[in-house]
């Protein structure tokens, strides 16, 4: 008990305090210029220095990256349910989709800027084009994998294919999706910070773009920060309702 | 002979993208209420005969009735249960029997008798030596209650017909013999039809009415047996010297068949060119 206290609640913040004070270190033992590697205590006066705006551009990545993994939610689950579910979806789409998953998000912002514009609807969709893939692949996974013998049982029981679906898919299927909306969320945030960082006139990635141009640095870093801490807390969250919802995939 | 509630007639079934059929030329009958086993060599088919039976497989050629309709015709008729217990991990033990309920009457005439069905699912519970568990998790449970837990969702809905696919396959002598016990009780009171897929002569001999014996490559009836002993059968009988002659001569049938196999093994791997 003892030790499951000190390893889920201490060590994180131990070894998080630790970079921070090794990487303070190296800063100042080799005079390494603020501008080109702030020390993390000048990042942390930059944050409550400049609160105000990072905080109005966090709010603004955070939205559109959950706007964005929420369109991943919905679209993921239902082509996950159809590939997972029917070997010639499966066979007709994963080419496609494996080649669309490798191409390069960022090349695609200049795309969505010309057909949406400069702004929010881009960052919601390289969010979201950057945070499906992962959940098709485990919804996919779930549901190819539930034991013949339950089909079987509910198939000699008479159950239609939905119910068989309701009953004995979807649940079985829901470790796999929150192991896949872990790393959705962690790739949401990618997907909008990039594309804010290319084409928007909000968000942490425009912030750091622009503090960067004005050789801010202490600013970049600052926004670095937000968005890993923005990233820990989504996925704590998600983490917390998995093991909610699905503590009997890990029994006990 | 009048016609059983199990009707197959020289039911063949060959599975898609297979060279040799599973089973060539079944025929067998079962009477309403009663009780056969498939016992054979692994890889015979008798676990496919069950499919047939279950309706999860058409035959191929021949003909296969149960209750007098297509296999699978009516909803919530079969109750099954396969030598791994496939409970569902998210339901409690209580919710896991209740499933065929659920399927069979549908989300609105669940909810309607849900307290009703519950008591019934409790009682059975509480018959099969599980009331404890019921709100408990199956992970929770030994191999041997799972089981249990999957022999009362296979009964819950009290089916005409009872398909049991090497159920005790994995458990300890001990509990094996409880629970033949347990079920020959329950079919002496409901009288499903049932059939019994199994390796184990003994268990075969204690729980059917008749014993069918299977060759495999591909799985044909090679010997039928009526087993002519009084019930209830116990575990004490099954020592006794009637019961060994029926184990003894079923055994000695399936070692001819295996005989045969083996033979026909090494003639193949003596002749390959003729192959």
């Amino acid at each position: 008990m003892v030790d499951w206290m000190l390893n889920r609640r201490v060590l994180p913040w131990l070894v998080t305090l630790g970079t921070f004070l090794l990487w303070e270190g190296v800063v100042h033992g080799f005079a390494i210029k603020t501008f080109i590697l702030p020390p993390p205590s000048l990042i942390a006066t930059t944050l409550a220095a400049q609160w105000e705006p990072i905080l109005q551009h966090s709010l603004q990545t955070l939205m559109t990256t959950l706007v964005g993994l929420a369109l991943a939610v919905g679209f993921g689950v239902v082509l996950g349910l159809a590939v997972g579910a029917s070997e010639k979806v499966y066979a007709g789409l994963y080419p496609l989709m494996v080649a669309f998953n490798s191409i390069p998000k960022v090349a695609l912002v200049p795309i969505l800027v010309i057909w949406f514009g400069i702004g929010t609807v881009p960052a919601i969709l390289t969010a979201f084009l950057i945070s499906f893939f992962p959940i098709v692949v485990n919804i996919a996974t779930g549901l190819a994998t539930v034991e013949p013998e339950l089909n079987d049982l509910m198939r000699s029981l008479g159950a239609s294919r939905l119910t068989v679906l309701r009953k004995v898919g979807l649940p079985r299927t829901l470790p796999y999706f929150f192991a896949a909306l872990k790393v959705a969320v962690t790739l949401a945030f990618v997907g909008s910070v990039i594309s804010e960082t290319v084409a928007a006139n909000a968000g942490v990635g425009y912030m750091m773009m622009v503090a960067g141009s004005r050789f801010e640095v202490p600013l970049v870093f600052a926004g670095l920060v937000v968005v890993g801490a923005m990233g820990i807390v989504l996925y704590q969250a998600f983490e917390w309702l998995e093991r909610r919802l699905t503590f009997w995939a890990s029994r006990g | 002979m009048s016609e059983g509630f199990i009707e197959l007639d020289n039911a063949t079934l060959r599975y898609p993208r297979s060279d040799t059929p599973a089973v060539v030329d079944i025929s067998l009958s079962v009477p309403s209420g009663g009780s056969v086993a498939l016992v054979g060599p692994s890889g015979c088919g008798k676990s496919s005969v069950l499919r047939l039976i279950a309706g999860l497989e058409s035959a191929t050629d021949g003909r296969v009735v149960v209750g007098g309709d297509a296999p699978g015709a009516s909803r919530g008729a079969v109750g099954v249960a396969f030598q791994k217990s496939t409970m569902l991990d998210w339901r409690t033990v209580l919710d896991n029997v209740l499933l065929p309920l659920e399927v069979v009457s549908g989300p609105t005439g669940f909810r309607a008798r849900r307290a009703e069905y519950r008591q019934r699912a409790l009682a059975l519970l509480e018959r099969l030596g599980l009331g404890e568990y019921a709100h408990r998790y199956p992970w929770e449970m030994s191999g041997g209650m799972q089981q249990r837990a999957s022999l009362c969702r296979a009964l819950i809905h009290e089916p005409d017909l009872l398909l049991l696919d090497e159920p005790f396959a994995a458990l300890d002598a001990f509990t094996r013999e409880d629970l033949w016990g347990l079920v020959q009780s329950i079919w002496r009171e409901r009288r499903p039809t049932t059939v019994l897929v199994t390796h184990d002569l003994r268990e075969a001999v204690y729980l059917a009415d008749t014993v069918y014996v299977f060759s495999k490559g591909p799985g044909r009836i090679v010997h039928r047996e009526d087993i002519d002993l009084p019930r209830p059968r116990t575990v004490e009988g099954t020592f006794e010297p009637a019961f060994v002659e029926y184990v003894q001569r079923l055994r000695g049938h399936i070692v001819e068949v295996r005989d045969i196999d083996a033979g026909r093994a090494t003639t193949d791997a003596k002749e390959p060119a003729h192959g």
